[in-house]
């Protein structure tokens, strides 16, 4: 008894040590930094909080998406940063999507120039480091561009020039009703998909859902604005003089080229993941899978649909969202052109002001923590729903 | 009657040679267009002739499109660019864009670009001035680092490849001791020799290094931590030990969720924070640490799925054998769970190579750094499309190298089941 009590007692003391070591050497570490930090801040004469936040920042930002100028605080410079991130993460990933299907379908092309094209496209693009192809198109394509007098005209109302696409603004009279339209005909949608799919699956019956819900779409908005008051004009950019040799756009809405170049380079670099790994989620849907559906009669339409399509996503987004979750972090990047995104307004800017590099970098680091851990919980909980049910 | 058949083998005679002159007219005139500038379908009206390559081709390749023609080669051709009228549009337009593409890029990199002089004053062509490339050649590869001790460097980079040449052709008993020599002793060799500071050598401060050889001390030092970290971090997180367990996810979870950019900025004005005060410690090595814990995570997790995909008898088999934990995962787990992962850890190897230029954020300036510095020199402006698109290539070879490296390894290595 004595002695088989003391193996288990020797088994939790062997694995006790190990861990106990760890966490002490872990806690020591930090205590050793703590400590340092409080006596070196001590030294500068200043004291760890985050009541910096509410002070007033006094520096402007280039390019903002919402109210701000050197009055607001820090607070609302990090909400510009943080927004601004979002705003080249989001067109990024619009485009890299767009760009990776593209691409990764091409490389399954039976046309053999094509498949080539597409293959060298993601050799290349691939294999340069990401921050050499937004200095390329920054430094070097954009600044090929031309004066705002001799700006690239797209029919008079957009202009791409060396200081940054100037493209008409849209001023919208009744905005709120139109996008209550809009998501009233997306849960309409939502519900006609639901009905149709349960006719499908009772009664076998097909319904035309994608007519339905595309003239859904489109006609309610539409009656807004026939009947409801929405409206839409356009306010074109429209060249001004300033001085004899200084020239500029006036009205519309100008795309800083930091932007221009960020969004250009993330999307094509990332959409050369997005490409393999749609190859991949294509190619791993068996052959059999097309052979047995076509069996049964389904058609071209019909296997792509509702056999090849839900078994290749299952495949495909996974890795692609972790390429979304990866362009988001890259789009970090952008502090070496300067554009404004939340590491160069407040892990550059703000930290230079305020010295407060302990507080600060954690805020950034956290910001982008919470995105990550927030999307891979997603995936954690997507996983387990496309998991396939084995019985 | 027979013109407007449908093309099939009866009139392959005649539908065939038709076609194949109508595609060559019309790559003939892009091809013309293109290079020499010439509009051979001026004559037609501006819409027409514009768009008459297209038409003409199209034509051309809906005639050739004969199904079991018995001619190999033309069915290989239509399988494979010219199955369907889709196919021969797309077909078409690649080779429109590659044919238009040609001259502009011949143009700029070879043909209107100058190769001779020493000063920006002497190109004067419109096409790519690669005298700024040669200029300043020296500093793009080894940076600040004074021109009368580059030997070092050079010496150090070849003892190193003369090592790992030897190392393929010796057998493989001896292969052992060069690779342990190669990861635990010459690195300090190596980097003492460009340091300097003791026999005899100068001391180089290590914010002189730079350009492309400070890219490969980086990324040599990097991968040769990030893999025994990232090994026993995916060990970590598999144990049955929860302190170990969890501090091993936090510590994965830590750096994967953060831009590398940010790490870096904490290396460089937040970590001196946690020092005592006067403690100082080098630039390049707070790089160092701050790019090998972060690849060491994402390396972490690729051995993890290696780890995973092992079979359970694996493990109980050498259990059963009496190994310990780490005679078990030395001998028996790691060996076949590395294996398995070989295209992650290269990928893994490769973002770090990509992620070196990022140091600029500390001030430290490797190739494309260098290339910053140089194009904003006031005797150099404007060259920045020249320095771009010479690191890219440069980079581009390295990693493509790599890339091809590791499939071959992967075959080599691959044993069948």
């Amino acid at each position: 008894m004595i002695f088989k009590k003391l193996n288990i007692e020797n088994k939790k003391v062997r694995d006790l040590i190990p861990q106990a070591i760890t966490v002490l050497a872990l806690l020591s570490v930090i205590i050793y930094f703590a400590t340092n930090a409080q006596i070196n801040m001590g030294n500068r004469g200043i004291s760890f909080g985050f009541g910096f936040l509410n002070q007033e920042a006094s520096f402007d930002i280039t390019f903002s998406m919402i109210e701000y100028d050197g009055s607001h605080s820090y607070g609302r410079a990090f909400l510009v940063g943080l927004l601004n991130t979002i705003l080249v993460s989001a067109i990024g990933i619009f485009f890299a999507t767009i760009a990776g299907v593209i691409v990764g379908v091409s490389r399954l092309s039976d046309n053999y120039l094509i498949a080539k094209v597409a293959e060298w496209y993601v050799e290349i693009f691939r294999n340069i480091p990401l921050i050499l192809q937004i200095f390329f198109w920054y430094f070097a394509a954009l600044r090929a561009l031309p004066l705002p007098e001799n700006g690239i005209s797209f029919n008079d109302i957009s202009f791409l020039t060396i200081k940054g696409w100037y493209v008409p603004k849209f001023i919208w009279t009744n905005f709120n009703i139109f996008l209550l339209s809009v998501i009233a005909s997306l849960i309409a949608i939502y519900f006609i998909n639901s009905y149709a799919t349960k006719q499908r699956e009772q009664f076998g019956k097909q319904l035309p859902t994608t007519t339905i819900s595309l003239s859904t779409l489109i006609l309610l908005p539409l009656i807004t604005f026939l009947f409801l008051g929405v409206s839409l004009t356009f306010e074109y950019p429209v060249l001004k003089q300033l001085s004899p040799t200084v020239y500029t756009y006036e009205g519309g809405v100008s795309i800083i080229p930091e932007l221009i170049a960020l969004a250009l380079a993330l999307s094509m670099y990332t959409a050369t993941f997005i490409a393999e790994n749609v190859r991949a989620g294509i190619l791993g849907v068996g052959k059999g899978q097309k052979e047995a559906a076509a069996s049964i009669g389904l058609n071209k339409s019909q296997i792509l649909k509702l056999v090849v399509m839900p078994q290749a996503l299952r495949i495909i987004i996974p890795p692609t969202t972790n390429q979304y979750l990866n362009l988001t972090k890259n789009s970090s990047l952008a502090a070496a052109i300067a554009y404004p995104d939340i590491v160069l307004v407040f892990a550059g800017t703000a930290l230079m002001q305020t010295g407060r590099a302990i507080e600060i970098i954690s805020i950034t680091m956290l910001t982008y923590l919470t995105l990550s851990i927030s999307i891979s919980i997603f995936m954690n909980w997507y996983n387990k729903k496309m998991a396939i049910k084995e019985k | 009657m027979n013109l407007i058949a449908k093309p099939s083998k009866e009139n392959i005679k005649t539908y065939v040679p038709i076609g194949f002159s109508l595609i060559f007219l019309s790559l003939i005139d892009v091809f013309a267009n293109a290079f020499f500038n010439l509009n051979l379908m001026a004559f037609l009206p501006s819409q027409l002739s514009y768009f008459l390559p297209l038409i003409l081709g199209f034509i051309g390749f809906y005639l050739i499109r004969i199904e079991f023609s018995g001619v190999r080669h033309l069915d290989l051709l239509n399988k494979n660019i010219n199955s369907n009228n889709f196919n021969a549009l797309l077909t078409l337009f690649t080779i429109f864009i590659i044919l238009k593409s040609i001259p502009p890029m011949l143009n700029w990199f070879i043909l209107d670009a100058n190769f001779i002089g020493n000063s920006k004053d002497d190109c004067t062509g419109d096409g790519a001035c690669w005298v700024f490339i040669k200029v300043w050649f020296n500093r793009f590869m080894y940076g600040l680092y004074p021109d009368t001790e580059q030997w070092r460097i050079n010496t150090a980079f070849l003892i190193l490849f003369v090592i790992v040449g030897i190392s393929f052709f010796v057998s493989e008993k001896l292969k052992k001791y060069f690779i342990l020599f190669l990861v635990f002793i010459y690195p300090f060799i190596g980097i003492k020799l460009i340091s300097g500071g003791s026999f005899g050598l100068e001391y180089v401060e290590s914010a002189a290094w730079g350009g492309l050889s400070l890219t490969f001390i980086i990324s040599a030092f990097a991968i040769l931590f990030c893999f025994p970290i990232g090994v026993f971090l995916a060990l970590g997180r598999r144990s049955s030990l929860p302190a170990i367990r969890y501090i091993s996810i936090g510590f994965i979870e830590l750096w994967r969720g953060v831009p590398l950019i940010t790490v870096l900025f904490m290396s460089a004005v937040m970590f001196p924070m946690f020092l005592p005060d006067g403690t100082f410690i080098d630039k390049l090595i707070r790089v160092l640490i701050a790019i090998t814990l972060f690849e060491a995570a994402y390396m972490a997790e690729v051995v993890r799925g290696g780890l995973q995909a092992l079979p359970k008898g694996q493990y109980e088999a050498a259990k059963s054998l009496g190994m310990g934990y780490w005679r078990m995962n030395a001998l028996i787990i790691l060996p076949q769970a590395l294996k398995l992962v070989i295209p992650g850890i290269a990928n893994t190897l490769l973002a770090l190579v990509k992620d070196t230029p990022l140091i600029f954020v500390v001030g430290l300036m490797e190739l494309a750094g260098m290339i910053g510095l140089a194009k904003t020199n006031p005797k150099w402006l404007g060259m920045a499309m020249e320095g771009y698109v010479f690191a890219g290539l440069v980079f581009w070879v390295i990693c493509y190298a790599m890339s091809r490296y590791s499939q071959n390894l992967e075959k080599k290595l691959s044993t069948e089941r």
